[in-house]
């Protein structure tokens, strides 16, 4: 509806919006931005922004693929306004895990970013590691926007009074079960016991990764999802194989295709991603819907920080300012629909979106990015766990993928074998060389 | 003297070789040798047993790249051998329309087959559902993943075999058919023999890539169907750890695996050619 909407708007403005923006480029040019010339966001204080002009500073700023609001669509481009106001250039590039994006960081790439966006445990154990570098937050003015309850997280508590320190949070939401309304009831859909169940065989799909895919196990198992008991792992990765035969695929960003063509009826997944796929899918009239499991599911955040090496850590903190002003961070909340943690700009969102929503709409976005108090209470957000269990849970995972399974007779015969018969190969291809050469030999 | 003036002109290649091939692979070895703890690197050989395990995984790859060489080597081979008869401009046509899909990214390759073999929005099904056939479920299935394997490596062996028959003497295979040969001894005699140098390349082109194809096999396969690609891949990347200790004493073991592959073939080779030419 969103789209549909934005898609007219985009059409209407398209003839006076070009030769707008061509007007604003001609005055730039003329050098009259310094006084009060036209900007795309409205922010508190111009000043503080303006004092980077003219001195040539570029920043790379790394962050989730599709995770900005970029300009499309009719939304505000964060990243262009920025550069527009600040003068900083900025070089925005993407990933899709954390995991990659602390591969590259691991493998010496510390030195070229200036501002990442990690999730709660990531940026847990990049503090761990001394990975990241402390925040200013006299430089961060619109800090004073961020709910007091998101400033005192527990990944990043070593601040005084345990505060943040390192950190600004970007965006939180939960997981939950998305599901396709016409052959599943919410109620069926609100336990993890339906990624279980052999009715919908070949209809369920899974996290591809180990992390939230053992969070499920130790969940529905009454665990807690950051457990380091050996046991409590075992019995979930127990569970995690057994649920493998109903499993249609492993998978991440691929589940958007998967539920909005009816290619698979139930999957576990990120909130605010949900109601894209919500939205899209009403687009092929397929019925989408989203519950929240009773035992009880993650809450992440995903905050903003600077790596260690930055080259310019004024304009990266200014670059975090910018996307905690209240015009973006709306911006970015539409756009997105990764829940808030302001809100001042939860309301602009509402209030906002009234214009394009029906109200049916809009109480389901409620709904599903800022749910109740007492569903929250129920939820757990990942911390950094011990380089033991990591290793384990991972291992157990690749072996579920994989399938592997330690005890049998097979996987333990098998490692002989194999050198035997590879010893036998080589010893082949030696006697067939000698053969050739006696061969060789002989004709002479 | 002259040798030696050719000899300047491979340096270029020397050093790209030492620091593209030489360098990674000795990296890899040290890796495959070595954990890092607080005291900092030791030499170790836990790696090494803890990637045997995974040699099921390792023998099922084996066994999916060999039976997608050879069902490329069967599509592939015929079709080389029109090609090389063909009006030179036709043929250059042809090469174009082999080498076509290696224009795009293989990964794009792989989504749009997906999207014609998913079972219920797949092109294919919603094709066959006209004719009232049902669905038909290829996605997922070992099926899937050898068919984006031969996909995406058949040009590798229509290549070199189209580049080996062009040069094959049309003389040659007159004097055979003027000594009496028919045409199924023509071609077994003649044109197999001289053909040989290619499909060897050919084979080792497909099987090589093909061992270690990742990817394909995850997005075509789904979950039953991950081979040691996938598996090294999830070392160094997804999953939380980097560990690429793990990581390279996987590709260790696979290399050997190639490299004990390769030696047999290539014996096997040596001594057809030979036999043939004498």
């Amino acid at each position: 509806m969103k789209k549909l909407y934005a898609f007219l708007l985009a059409l209407v403005f398209t003839l006076p919006s070009v030769c707008l923006t061509s007007c604003v480029v001609e005055e730039e040019e003329e050098g009259e931005d310094t006084s009060g010339a036209y900007y795309d966001v409205e922010v508190d204080d111009i000043s503080y922004y303006e004092k980077f002009r003219d001195k040539n500073i570029t920043i790379n700023v790394y962050n989730w693929g599709e995770y900005i609001s970029n300009g499309s669509e009719e939304s505000l481009d964060v990243v262009g306004a920025f550069e527009k106001i600040s003068g900083i250039k900025v070089n925005y590039t993407n990933y899709a895990t954390n995991e990659d994006m602390y591969a590259k960081f691991k493998s010496g790439a510390t030195s070229v970013y200036d501002v990442v966006i990690p999730s709660d445990y990531m940026i847990d154990k990049m503090i761990e590691e001394d990975m990241l570098e402390e925040i200013n937050y006299d430089n961060i003015p619109n800090y004073q926007y961020i709910d007091e309850k998101f400033k005192s997280p527990d990944y990043d508590n070593t601040g005084e009074g345990g505060t943040a320190k390192f950190s600004v949070p970007y965006t939180w939401g939960t997981v939950g079960i998305i599901y396709n309304k016409k052959y599943i009831t919410e109620e069926e859909a609100s336990t993890w016991d339906i990624l279980w169940n052999p009715e919908y065989k070949g209809q369920i799909l899974m996290f591809s990764n180990s992390k939230d895919a053992f969070a499920i196990g130790l969940k529905k198992l009454g665990y807690s999802m950051n457990t380091t008991n050996m046991e409590e792992i075992a019995e979930a990765s127990v569970l995690l194989r057994e649920q493998k035969p109903n499993v249609q695929t492993y998978v991440m960003d691929q589940i958007f295709d998967k539920m909005q063509l009816e290619e698979a009826w139930i999957a576990p997944y990120y909130a605010g991603d949900a109601l894209t796929m919500i939205e899209n899918a009403a687009k092929n009239d397929i019925e989408l819907g989203f519950a929240f499991p009773k035992e009880g599911t993650n809450i992440f955040i995903d905050a903003m920080c600077i790596p260690k090496g930055s080259r310019n850590k004024e304009a990266a903190e200014a670059f975090i300012n910018f996307m905690c002003e209240l015009e973006v961070m709306t911006a970015n909340g539409e756009y997105i629909f990764y829940s808030t943690p302001s809100t001042q700009a939860k309301e602009m969102i509402l209030s906002n979106m009234e214009e394009y929503m029906s109200e049916d709409e809009i109480e389901r976005y409620l709904l599903i990015s800022y749910p109740d108090e007492e569903l929250i209470a129920k939820c757990e957000s990942f911390i950094n766990l011990p380089k033991d269990t990591n290793e384990l849970i991972i291992r157990n995972w690749n072996d579920i993928l994989i399938g592997i399974d330690e005890d049998s007779w097979w996987n333990k015969a098998i490692l002989p074998v194999s050198i035997i018969i590879a010893l036998g190969f080589c010893i082949l291809i030696i006697l067939l060389r000698y053969r050739k050469m006696q061969k060789k030999r002989a004709r002479y | 003297m002259n040798n030696k003036k050719f000899k300047i002109l491979a340096v270029p290649y020397i050093v790209w070789m030492l620091i593209f091939t030489i360098i990674p692979l000795a990296l890899i070895l040290v890796f495959a040798f070595t954990d890092r703890n607080a005291e900092g690197f030791r030499f170790t050989f836990d790696n090494i047993q803890f990637a045997a395990r995974y040699l099921p995984v390792l023998i099922k790859s084996v066994y999916f790249a060999t039976v997608a060489t050879i069902i490329c080597l069967v599509v592939a081979y015929p079709l080389a051998y029109i090609m090389s008869k063909m009006r030179l401009n036709h043929q250059r046509t042809m090469v174009m329309l082999v080498m076509l899909p290696m224009w795009m990214n293989f990964l794009l390759r792989t989504y749009a087959w997906m999207s014609i073999l998913e079972t219920n929005s797949g092109f294919l099904n919603r094709f066959l559902s006209i004719f009232n056939i049902g669905p038909v479920h290829i996605m997922y299935t070992q099926a899937a993943v050898i068919l984006g394997m031969v996909y995406n490596y058949i040009p590798y062996m229509i290549l070199p075999l189209y580049t080996i028959m062009i040069k094959i003497d049309n003389r040659l295979i007159e004097a055979a058919q003027d000594l009496g040969c028919n045409t199924y001894s023509v071609f077994r005699k003649v044109i197999i023999p001289l053909s040989f140098p290619g499909i060897t390349s050919g084979i080792t082109m497909t099987f090589v890539p093909a061992v270690s194809t990742f990817v394909i096999s995850q997005l075509l396969g789904g979950p039953k169907n991950n081979l040691i690609g996938d598996l090294i891949e999830s070392h160094f990347v997804s999953g939380g750890e980097y560990n690429p200790y793990y990581g390279s004493a996987i590709s260790l073991l696979l290399m050997v695996v190639v490299f004990i592959c390769i030696g047999i073939f290539n014996q096997f080779d040596n001594e057809e050619m030979e036999e043939t030419l004498k």
